[in-house]
């Protein structure tokens, strides 16, 4: 808690210098980000909607693949298949976002160009879809955690009432897991939002508003990596970057937050 | 009452989701299986006894990654020192001794949530607190400092969870003896806890050291001639040699990143695997 305080504290105290001298209404809503001209222009919508883009297209890759997987899971495997299964999504947890983004970059980018004819491949479809892959174990585990925590006699009771397996999946189920498979993707979206190296080698970071998921774009986090090593140590520049980490710090610790209390809330329901 | 038609229909739909939702299991397991296969079909060509024991040359196209495997053995062990601790202590406290009350589920809404502040920002923090604040420098301290406050809450949860599962009577059997609630804690719980709290915590450093973002700005370097000799000196580590590699050597050599991401790759598997299968044989051998 210290901790998470401490995180906050420094952030805001480090952002202080540009929010002051640019001032947050200003960043927030600016659409030009070029922090190395005289003087600097630092808006961030670009970076905002570059980091909205990417985990939107990432979210509709890992939200049914990973739902859809969950529920197969917890519902329709069971035995040394279902250990197989889970063992699997921890490994795919437990790759590092670096090695994703070097598959990204052999695979991925080559064949984002080729399919779509693009003149380049480092296009936000591209990191994106590296994000999705990325995000499925976070969605996967905690909804069969949901799943899982439905209480048998709820199935039984359905069962007996002559339901089949999918009938009493999907109407009793899943929607009394609803909540957290809910938090799952809330989840989901605070990995995919604040994952930063793999977007970074996959999105090209051309700091523009995008018009197309064909496009370049630059993410939040992906900004912060890239040029604050760069940057003079207590400028205004070092100052922005740090707002910026501030609102991707923010965003992340609202989703996460809401998802806690909605799982929270959940356990309490089941709890005999 | 079910006419055939209807019960037609449902065994239809029946099989018709079966097939989607394996499917979507399939895919997964594809991803993953794909995942694994492609590093280890780039990678294993590199790998070789002079590529783990030479340094980088030539801008790390070519020769091997002795002093980024040992950067990242500091950097790993670094954490361990600072998160292992801190993360055990906090964990015993919530579980055994935290009155049950607003303040401690605050705590431990903290604790989920810090799990999911994004790496990049524990990078910022650790620049502000401990590179600069602190000045402490661009180091492995430095580096091991944030990534074990990256790791902490990983560490915490798993404590906490090993010691939920220890029985409530042997806690009871322990106090009956005239054990104080500290002596129970030290020779009953934790002992019985153990490979639960170490195979948790051993995950989540796993996890640390494929971490690139928060060692960008605090101490990892892409390139230097010497083995790290204090903590206080900079470091190459494998995550971020891949990422230097492909985003900033122009002819990056294939070979030799994929096999940095094997070694990568394959370590950390490893490690989690001996650890996860250590507590599966330790869970035999205590049967409540």
């Amino acid at each position: 808690m210290v901790i998470l305080a401490a995180i906050a504290l420094f952030l805001a105290i480090n952002a202080i210098r540009a929010l002051r001298e640019a001032g947050l209404d200003t960043m927030l809503s600016g659409t030009l980000w070029y922090p190395t001209s005289d003087p600097g222009k630092f808006g961030m919508l670009p970076l905002v909607l570059g980091s909205l883009l990417v985990t939107g297209i990432a979210l509709l890759v890992s939200i049914p693949v990973g739902v859809g997987a969950a529920v197969y899971i917890s519902e329709f495997s069971r035995g040394a298949v279902k250990d197989v299964l889970k063992s699997i999504i921890e490994f795919m947890a437990a790759v590092p976002s670096v090695v994703y983004g070097l598959i990204g970059v052999a695979v991925l980018i080559p064949l984002v160009k080729d399919v779509f004819s693009l003149p380049s491949g480092l296009t936000a479809l591209t990191g994106g879809l590296i994000l999705g892959v990325m995000s499925i174990p976070t969605i996967v585990s905690i909804s069969e955690d949901a799943l899982h925590a439905v209480p048998m006699d709820l199935r039984q009771g359905s069962a007996a009432l002559g339901n089949t397996r999918w009938q009493t999946t999907f109407k009793v189920t899943v929607p009394s897991a609803g909540s957290g498979i809910f938090a799952a993707m809330m989840l989901g979206l605070g990995r995919a939002i604040g994952e930063t190296i793999a977007v970074l080698m996959l999105t090209g970071n051309a700091a523009v508003i995008p018009d197309s998921v064909f496009e370049s774009v630059r993410t939040m986090t992906g900004t912060i990596a890239a040029e604050m090593g760069e940057v003079v140590q207590g400028g205004l520049h070092y100052s922005v970057l740090f707002t910026v980490g501030l609102v991707l710090f923010v965003i992340t610790f609202g989703v996460n937050l809401a998802a806690d209390l909605v799982l929270e809330r959940q356990r309490k329901r089941w709890r005999r | 009452m079910m006419t055939p038609s209807r019960r037609r229909k449902a065994r239809i739909a029946e099989t018709t989701a079966r097939m989607l939702l394996g499917s979507m299991a399939l895919i997964v397991v594809g991803i993953a299986l794909f995942v694994v296969g492609y590093i280890v079909y780039r990678g294993a060509g590199a790998l070789d006894w002079q590529f783990l024991t030479d340094v980088p040359r030539n801008r790390g196209r070519e020769g091997g990654i002795f002093p980024v495997v040992i950067g990242t053995v500091w950097v790993v062990g670094g954490t361990a020192a600072f998160a292992l601790p801190v993360g055990i202590l906090a964990g015993v406290y919530l579980s055994e001794y935290a009155p049950k009350g607003f303040a401690t589920r605050a705590v431990r809404l903290a604790i989920t949530n810090m799990a999911g502040v994004p790496s990049i920002v524990y990078g910022l923090f650790g620049l502000a607190a401990f590179v600069l604040l602190a000045g402490i420098g661009r180091s492995i301290l430095a580096a091991a400092l944030t990534l074990a406050c990256m790791t902490l809450p990983v560490v915490i949860t798993a404590t906490e969870e090993a010691l939920r599962q220890i029985p409530q009577d042997l806690r009871q059997a322990s106090l009956a003896l005239g054990a104080t609630k500290f002596r129970m804690i030290r020779t009953v719980v934790l002992p019985a806890a153990a490979p639960g709290i170490i195979t948790g915590s051993i995950l989540g450093l796993a996890r640390a050291a494929g971490e690139t973002a928060p060692i960008l700005f605090t101490g990892a370097v892409f390139q230097m001639r010497r083995i790290p000799d204090s903590p206080l000196s900079q470091f190459m580590a494998l995550p971020y040699h891949i990422y230097t590699q492909v985003t900033s050597v122009p002819e990056w050599n294939p070979d030799l990143v994929w096999g940095t991401a094997l070694v990568l790759v394959g370590g950390v598997s490893l490690v989690s695997v001996a650890a996860a299968t250590w507590r599966a044989f330790q869970r035999r051998k205590i049967a409540w």
